[in-house]
């Protein structure tokens, strides 16, 4: 756009209007005060998650010996242990890990659909973003199976256990036997939110993805669009960082 | 003169320049600013009749307690119980007049309105960035004036929390009827107006980082747009909190998480949620609440700087200050949040901390105020009504703040919190400055918006009326809280033995001057409405101000300048210019053409004046999509 044909604007003029002294178009910018306002959306939820965890007992025994109880918060090695296909091994965070590489190595794939666009070439845009959209639907399936498994609990050969010793059932928003409610109301909705993100990035990587093919881009002379969808996936995956630090590794 | 806009020659190619857009695309969904501007003001003015037809009738109940109100009945319904309101109901009102006015009229009808309208107009923009965008705003804000207006409709009523909502009253459907669908509808519609407020904040700051014409520097803005600039910049950090903290309340009312709700009895009955915090709703709630006073706040002073500046006839006394000023309230607006919490059993050293953060707001704020009146010393002043709206605002920012520096104080606080005296305060600071704020924008830049001229007396006697009025309305106030009457009651018949009565004439004097306050904004709703239709064709530039949006031609054309934009070399506020034959020098004059009146630092800066307009071609770039 503008910023790419215009002639250069010499330094000292750089804010003295009539050009971008960003270097940035205002689609790019309007893109990067979205997010810096999603920002502090997620950062209100995690504060939430912060204020409410540390209102609440935390286990104060030896590891080995944790059992689960709705008086005390949960040590998350041991409510996500659980891996598909992998039936009665205890491999914690073992799932989760897999999910955030699956996310990390979609933006890395986007990173060179990006450097892609700025070569204009187009096959090569349409194979990285391709590899990104399935990247997108990989981190949401496995999220639905974590969900689904929290929500059904854990299968009996891994039997997590409360205090007297009973396996225990699954967790949602009302009900919460792997610790205080406020453990399951927060997951649910911080990841869910997170994912929620996740699913609108995957949609608007389908819309590049099938602009692309069709060759608007190509058309209109640069590939814009895909760097700033780009850095809404980033970001999303940045949030995700935070999200996975904060339930599962605090 | 500037040459620069004197070339008919249009070079930019705007294809949808040249073909008539159909009435749909031209009226509704226009993505011009200038129409998208005009939609909220309308919008803005209409749901101020509302809000304030609403502090009406519960200034009736609070003023004449004992009064029939039977006639009332066919308007309210089933609201009037045996010639009484309705206790509920008016919680309700309570509710949604502040709903309506913070958000409605004072955030989405003024900084929506001249955002809107001056960013393009006084930076020298074809439009805003995104034009698309920007109507998207306007209708999502359309949007959640419906859904916000037919909760007036229901039969639980609107919601009734007060304003803040605060939980667990606004999160449990069984606390009152208004904790209901009218809840809902409340959160449904304040989710959708945060989008609207992201979409247009977006809008603003990119246009002005982007859109700047030639010359236009960040230091050669007028004061409007830096006010825009920050209100954009506060609304963009703080909505999205109040999002969060909306989205939790939805789902601890629907879904039955506990996020908010801890250990509650309601009717002998224990409900199941523990664990949630109603505080933490609070932190979340203030950490939009307080910035929002500013968002309110801040267009009001920027319009007001330029109005004086130009009514004095005058440069703005401390333009650099005034900036940092703004930009001191804006970062201190963010860290100040929990003075509305003082009384929650806040940690006392935590709330010294944010006592002495609040306390510091006053310096920012007195240099505006100090700046103000400066520039009206031995200014020319000419009183238009504009003018007399902006001196009006300064007194009432003046008068208002003054209660601020000893509400901010955590242990007077206790006394005064939820009494009147607070009441009284942040309607003088903010409601009625802010109110007064955008009478004075829309005299001002009436003729701009619509090409006519308003009626000047009948903007003199509005004026009077309005601001003897609201003095009379909020200044008994004070002494109405400092005599410890808690806001949002609906009678005081209970408290302390019959003492209260002895404010009975009081509240009856503060009735009768709100509700002749309220009449006398049909005197302005006649003479806006009359003068779009009837008003005398104004001239392009009636008072003769410096700023860009006075070089447009009056039609309002799409692109806002039929040839060139023009380019501009200095500062806003060159007037009454020592050795200058006339007493104001437009923005878009070069110093080139007034070597009578320059300083000697710029006659310097005639020798940039090519590069500036060397500027054009890459201007002009940015607009050939
Ligand atoms: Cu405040």
């Amino acid at each position: 756009m503008s910023a790419l044909h215009a002639p250069a604007v010499p330094e000292k003029l750089t804010w003295t209007g009539g050009s971008e002294p960003l270097k940035a178009s205002y689609g790019k910018l309007m893109m990067w005060f979205f997010l810096l306002s999603d920002t502090f959306t997620f950062s209100a939820l995690l504060v939430t998650y912060g204020m409410i965890r540390y209102s609440q007992q935390a286990y104060e025994g030896a590891v080995e010996k944790f059992y689960f109880s709705t008086t005390h918060w949960p040590i998350p090695e041991k409510v996500f242990e659980s891996v598909p296909f992998l039936h009665g091994m205890s491999l914690p965070l073992v799932f989760v890990g897999i999910m955030t590489f699956i996310l990390i190595f979609s933006s890395v794939t986007m990173v060179l659909a990006v450097e892609a666009g700025h070569r204009n070439d187009r096959a090569d845009v349409e194979k990285w973003m391709l590899w990104t959209i399935l990247g997108g639907f990989t981190f949401l399936g496995s999220q639905a199976w974590e969900w689904s498994h929290f929500i059904h609990g854990p299968e009996l050969a891994l039997a997590a256990k409360d205090a007297a010793g009973n396996a225990i059932e699954g967790a949602n928003l009302v009900r919460n036997p792997y610790g205080p409610p406020a453990f399951a109301d927060l997951f649910f909705f911080i990841t869910g939110f997170h994912g929620t993100h996740v699913f609108s990035g995957v949609i608007l990587n389908i819309l590049i993805f099938f602009n692309t093919a069709t060759g608007l881009y190509e058309r209109r002379g640069h590939y814009e669009m895909v760097e700033k969808v780009g850095l809404y996936w980033h970001f999303v995956d940045l949030v995700w960082v935070f999200v996975f630090t904060f339930f599962y590794l605090v | 003169m500037a040459t620069a806009t004197l070339h008919a020659t249009d070079t930019h190619d705007h294809e949808h320049e040249h073909h008539e857009l159909g009435f749909v695309q031209k009226y509704i969904f226009s993505e011009d600013h200038k129409t998208i501007a005009k939609q909220y003001l309308i919008s803005g003015i209409i749901w101020a009749f509302f809000g304030g037809a609403m502090s009406v009738i519960f200034r009736l109940q609070l003023g004449f307690p004992n009064m029939d109100l039977t006639w009332l009945k066919p308007v309210l319904g089933q609201w009037i119980v045996e010639g009484k309101l309705e206790k509920e109901f008016y919680l309700a009102l309570v509710t949604m007049h502040g709903t309506v006015m913070v958000f409605f009229v004072l955030t989405a009808g003024l900084s929506g309105t001249f955002s809107n309208f001056l960013i393009p107009l006084q930076i020298g923009a074809r439009d805003m960035a995104s034009g698309f965008i920007n109507m998207l705003s306007y209708w999502f804000f359309f949007l959640a004036s419906i859904i916000m207006f037919s909760s007036l409709f229901i039969e639980t009523g609107p919601a009734s929390g007060g304003w803040v909502i605060y939980p667990p009253l606004s999160a449990l459907p069984q606390a009152m009827p208004g904790s209901g669908l009218g809840m809902t509808l409340w959160l449904s519609s304040m989710a959708l107006f945060i989008v609207s407020q992201l979409m247009g904040g977006i809008n603003y700051i990119c246009t002005v980082i982007n859109l700047r014409t030639r010359g236009m520097s960040f230091t050669k803005l007028p004061l409007t747009i830096w006010a825009f600039f920050f209100t954009a910049i506060l609304g963009l950090l703080s909505f999205p909190v109040l999002l969060s903290a909306a989205l939790l309340l939805i789902f601890d009312r629907s879904f039955g998480t506990s996020f908010y709700l801890s250990e509650i009895y309601i009717g002998g009955e224990a409900l199941p949620n523990i664990g949630g915090s109603a505080i933490l709703y609070q932190h979340l709630f203030w950490f939009l609440g307080h910035p929002e006073v500013y968002i309110v706040l801040l267009p009001a002073l920027g319009i007001t700087s330029e109005i004086i500046a130009t009514n004095s006839r005058k440069p703005i006394f401390g333009y650099r200050a005034m900036i940092g000023s703004m930009m001191g309230i804006t970062c201190l607006a963010f860290i100040v949040w929990a003075h509305h919490m003082f009384v929650t059993g806040m940690n006392p050293f935590l709330g010294s901390v944010f006592m002495f953060l609040t306390l510091i707001i006053a310096v920012p704020s007195a240099v505006k105020a100090f700046n103000y009146i400066t520039t009206l010393w031995r200014g020319n002043i000419i009183f238009t009504p504009a003018m007399l709206f902006s001196i009006g605002l300064v007194s009432l920012f003046i008068s208002g703040g003054l209660t601020g520096i000893i509400l901010g104080n955590s242990a007077l606080d206790i006394n005064l919190h939820d009494t009147y005296f607070v009441v009284a305060h942040f309607h003088l600071v903010m409601g009625a400055a802010s109110f007064f704020g955008l009478m004075a924008g829309v005299y001002h830049w009436f003729p701009k918006l619509f090409g006519k001229t308003m009626n000047k007396n009948a903007g003199y006697i509005h004026f009077w009326f309005t601001f003897v009025g609201v003095y009379c309305v909020f200044f008994p106030m004070h002494y109405i809280g400092l005599a410890g009457f808690p806001r949002r009651y609906y009678s005081f018949t209970a408290l302390g033995n019959g003492r209260m009565e002895a404010f009975v004439d009081m509240n009856m004097f503060i009735s009768i001057a709100a509700i002749l306050t309220f009449l006398a904004q049909a005197i302005f709703a006649v003479n806006f409405f009359y003068s779009i239709f009837k008003g005398k064709r104004a001239p392009q530039n009636p008072w003769n101000s410096t700023t860009l949006e006075w070089t447009a031609p009056i039609e309002g054309i799409h692109g806002n300048w039929p040839g060139e934009i023009p380019a501009v070399y200095r500062w806003p506020y060159d007037y009454s210019k020592p050795g200058s034959s006339v007493d104001f020098i437009p923005q878009n004059v070069p110093y080139s053409a007034t070597p009578e009146s320059n300083f000697p630092e710029e006659n310097e800066e005639i020798a940039n004046e090519k590069e500036i307009e060397g500027l054009l071609d890459i201007q002009n770039s940015a607009y050939s999509h």
